[in-house]
């Protein structure tokens, strides 16, 4: 088949295939992400009373807290944790800090295999890459909003 | 002699002995009792897990002639293909034998391209023995395909998961074993799907055109074998199968088997099943080789699918083109 036919053919198939595709349980999802990101960001928040009760203030404090965060992040990548929490958790482990600090851990670890060089550093960024790039042209963005409003 | 897609082997070549291999999630099914190895640790005391599916091609492959009874100089040729990009696995663990090589590639189908293609040089004459071997290794699959282990990201419900594992078979003109009876050359089948986490419906279709081109040419019905067995369609693509040879007038509910379904105990985290060129190759050369032996099946369908995609090809939008290969076995 070819041309119009094979459209018709294939879009009737797809449709056909929907209807045979087990559904994505959002509900579950979503309260699995609003749980497991709640308590990430709670531990966070314990994290910055803890430093503030040490002395620290203002950007300093901020600064320290992902600091801390980030290497839980790493830490539990390495040794094999984060991504079954991942699993479970979905965007409530994706979107706080220490799951960008996956996504920079994991094919560090994944590709190390290939080399320091061209395998570990090179290819840190491949997950990591778009959401920097993406982050830095949305500050740019809300920056030159925030200039002339 | 050929009719319509199939080749028929007058001669019927036999498989005389065959091996597996398997990860240690895999032993928790099906295959921990029927498999000769089953691994302990993924890694299988290598430095990369690349080198770890070559090292279980290599191991299969000289199993299977070790239980055979056969050396390297009795054998004529290895026909082998894996997943990995350049079929790095099956042509480095080719480098330890001192006979032939003939790469293939069909992706998860490569196990029945390689029988088939086995037992069409040794139905011709022109070689005595061939080994068959695949494998394919979990975590070489998802770098190379999908994301890095570590990464925290979920699975859709769709997604099935790749087979730890390989399978060997030695295919022969002794007439002792189990008989190469006829093979289905497949053609590659293209129902437009794109999404890469739902091969059991990007790869249904294949199964479904070389099943029932084979019943044509052959002239037998589905009831005729005790069992059609593909190779990953999962659960979800077995159904999508059964409903468009059901369509045609073939009904192969009774006796259908996919070896995805059936790899895992829980269909738990894995979803749909296993999948990946190991799937069939393990399944076949360990559980379904051992229960033909002992005659509880005497006539099997064995068509595994693959998907041609790459990840560049899915990247740019393209839709998976599929194919299925099928050879007729008896005991």
């Amino acid at each position: 088949m070819t041309g119009k036919t094979s459209e018709n053919f294939n879009k009737n198939y797809l449709n056909y295939v929907k209807t045979q595709d087990p559904p994505t349980q959002h509900f579950k999802n979503c309260a699995a992400a609003f749980g497991v990101g709640g308590l990430i960001c709670c531990i966070g928040q314990f994290i910055r009373y803890m430093l503030q009760y040490a002395g620290l203030s203002g950007d300093e404090l901020a600064g320290a807290t992902s600091i801390v965060l980030i290497f839980l992040g790493c830490f539990l990548t390495g040794l094999g944790v984060y991504d079954r929490i991942g699993r479970y958790a979905g965007a409530g482990s994706i979107v706080p800090i220490t799951g960008f600090a996956n996504s920079v851990t994991s094919p560090a670890i994944e590709f190390k295999t290939e080399g320091w060089i061209y395998g570990m550093a090179a290819k840190m960024f491949t997950v990591a890459g778009a959401i920097i790039v993406f982050g830095v042209f949305s500050g740019v963005l809300v920056g030159l909003i925030y200039l002339f409003v | 002699m050929k009719k319509g897609n199939t080749i028929f082997f007058e001669n019927a070549p036999c498989i005389t002995s065959f091996a597996a291999i398997c990860g240690s999630k895999e032993k928790e099914g099906v295959l921990g009792s029927f498999a000769d190895i089953t691994l302990e640790d993924d890694m299988y005391e290598e430095s990369t897990f690349e080198k770890a599916e070559c090292k279980m091609l290599s191991t299969v492959v000289s199993l299977a002639m070790q239980k055979g009874g056969y050396t390297e100089k009795d054998m004529d040729v290895l026909i082998s293909g894996d997943l990995l990009n350049q079929i790095i696995s099956a042509s480095f663990a080719a480098r330890d034998f001192e006979f032939p090589f003939l790469g293939v590639y069909s992706a998860c189908s490569t196990m029945s391209e390689s029988i088939l293609l086995g037992a069409a040089l040794v139905n011709a004459g022109y070689i005595r023995r061939a080994v068959a071997a695949t494998g394919s290794h979990f975590a070489s699959a998802e770098r190379q395909y999908r994301y890095p282990l570590e990464l925290g990201c979920t699975r859709p419900p769709q997604a099935q998961w790749t087979v730890t594992g390989a399978g060997g078979c030695v295919i022969t003109d002794e007439k002792s074993g189990i008989k190469v009876v006829n093979g289905t050359l497949g053609k590659v089948c293209d129902f437009g799907v794109t999404d890469v986490n739902n091969m059991g419906a990007a790869m249904a279709p294949a199964a479904a055109d070389t099943i029932m081109q084979h019943f044509k040419d052959t002239g037998t019905e589905p009831s005729d074998y005790d069992m059609i067995l593909t190779g990953d369609l999962g659960a979800l693509g077995s159904r999508i199968l059964k409903d468009l040879t059901w369509e045609k007038g073939y009904d192969i509910s009774e006796n259908h088997v996919d070896c995805g379904e059936i790899v895992y105990k829980v269909i738990e985290k894995e979803f749909q099943g296993g999948s990946g060129a190991g799937c069939s190759a393990t399944v076949l050369n360990s559980y379904i080789f051992s229960k033909m032996q002992a005659g509880l099946y005497k006539r099997i369908l064995f068509a595994a699918t693959g998907a041609l995609l790459s990840t560049v090809s899915s990247g740019q939008g393209e839709s998976i083109p599929c194919i299925s290969h099928a050879v007729q076995l008896e005991v």
